[in-house]
């Protein structure tokens, strides 16, 4: 009968555990036992087919069903990724909420009742009377009132956040503009901005 | 590799799914494969393979960083699949140990004696009878093999997997070889 321990030293070979000592005192045993070279022989042929088995490959879809089955995931993460695949838009979304934000905000400060000061202009009541018989030189611009135009107006009126009342009598050479939404007092704002931008070009053209 | 694993753990740590994504796409070879060795069934395999990755994730902050992901993995899927092994247990209990010995079972006391047919075997049924033979191991052996035949696991690896000492982990694939000679020898 064979030292067990000559069967766990097969296995340390197989391991690639046994030093070489150990490795001498193994090969010295299978050369003058069969049984055991049988034994190790058998041993190394699983080792083998166990071996071969090993490769294997997951499902396609694998990673999509793990993924699928994952709590969601938090909005501000999303966000984040978003951002940085995107640093345009996420450069323009920044500069257009910072826009209206300023907008919005100028808006709703903009509560206070004025009007541009011009000789024959009277005011009751935050409204706004160009007499009767009486002629206003230049643009009348109101805030946050009302016009009623008796007489006449050698200029543009334009009316933000009120109306306008035009008398039978009265009369606008200019054009006549009513601003009540947002939206129109942005585009407004565009406006003139445009026209002062143009205004200064044309001045320094004309210079 | 390792570097890329720690960076993605640490995206998928703030909540990043897509990071994890790819740490799925890195080892799901390997955890299908380990799952499949252990269960023998594809469909099972695929379930508690996704379920490992699920557990990771929701876990992933009790990883500790300085260790090897894939340890934590493979262990997380191996203890599932012990789990589950244990749930469909046959009532007739061919792997209870039989007494006297430490965990050979009814299994390797019965079919020793009925060797596999000598004809020429086909590499895939070939592959069919071993895989076969590694699913009548009790499971203590049969984790300790399945572990010790995946690609690049030392030996120091299965025994942190595991979670048990170096020498029990070298028995327990001693014995577990021991058996699988024992019916494939006529193959």
């Amino acid at each position: 009968m064979c030292p067990e321990q000559i069967v766990e030293l097969m296995h340390d070979y197989l391991d690639e555990e046994i030093d070489p000592a150990n490795e001498k005192t193994l090969r010295d045993h299978l050369k003058s036992c069969k049984e055991c070279e049988m034994i190790f022989n058998q041993l190394k042929k699983t080792d083998a087919f166990v071996k071969g088995i090993s490769h294997m490959q997951a499902p396609p879809d694998f990673t999509a069903n793990v993924l699928a089955r994952l709590p969601k995931e938090k909005k501000k993460v999303w966000m984040q990724r978003w951002f940085t695949n995107h640093p345009m838009l996420t450069a323009a979304s920044v500069f257009i909420i910072l826009m209206m934000g300023s907008l919005f905000s100028s808006w709703s400060q903009d509560q206070a009742f004025s009007v541009s000061k011009q000789k024959n202009l009277v005011v009751k009541n935050n409204t706004v009377i160009v007499p009767k018989g009486k002629t206003v030189k230049g643009d009348v611009v109101v805030h946050n009132g009302n016009v009623r135009i008796e007489g006449e107006v050698q200029g543009d009126v334009t009316v933000i956040n009120g109306e306008k009342y035009l008398a039978s009598a009265g009369h606008v050479t200019g054009q006549i503009e009513e601003v009540n939404e947002v939206f129109d007092w942005i585009w407004y704002h565009i406006k003139t901005t445009a026209k002062d931008v143009i205004g200064i070009f044309g001045q320094s053209n004309a210079k | 590799m390792d570097k890329i694993v720690k960076k993605r753990i640490k995206q998928v740590i703030k909540g990043d799914q897509d990071a994890f994504g790819e740490i799925v796409e890195i080892y799901k070879n390997s955890v299908y494969q380990l799952c499949y060795r252990m269960l023998g069934n594809r469909h099972e395999a695929e379930d508690i393979a996704q379920e490992a990755f699920l557990r990771a994730y929701v876990n992933i902050r009790s990883f500790n960083q300085d260790l090897k992901f894939s340890t934590w993995l493979f262990r997380i899927a191996t203890n599932l699949c012990i789990d589950r092994m244990r749930k469909k247990k046959p009532d007739y209990y061919l792997d209870a140990e039989v007494a006297g010995t430490e965990g050979l079972t009814m299994y390797s006391q019965i079919s020793s004696d009925s060797p596999l047919p000598e004809t020429e075997v086909e590499s895939l049924e070939l592959q069919e009878t071993v895989q076969k033979e590694i699913l009548k191991l009790p499971e203590k052996y049969r984790a300790a093999i399945v572990l010790k035949y995946m690609k690049d696991l030392s030996l120091n690896e299965i025994s942190e997997i595991l979670d048990l000492p170096l020498g029990t982990v070298k028995t327990r694939i001693h014995r577990g070889r021991e058996a699988l000679r024992q019916q494939l020898r006529y193959v």
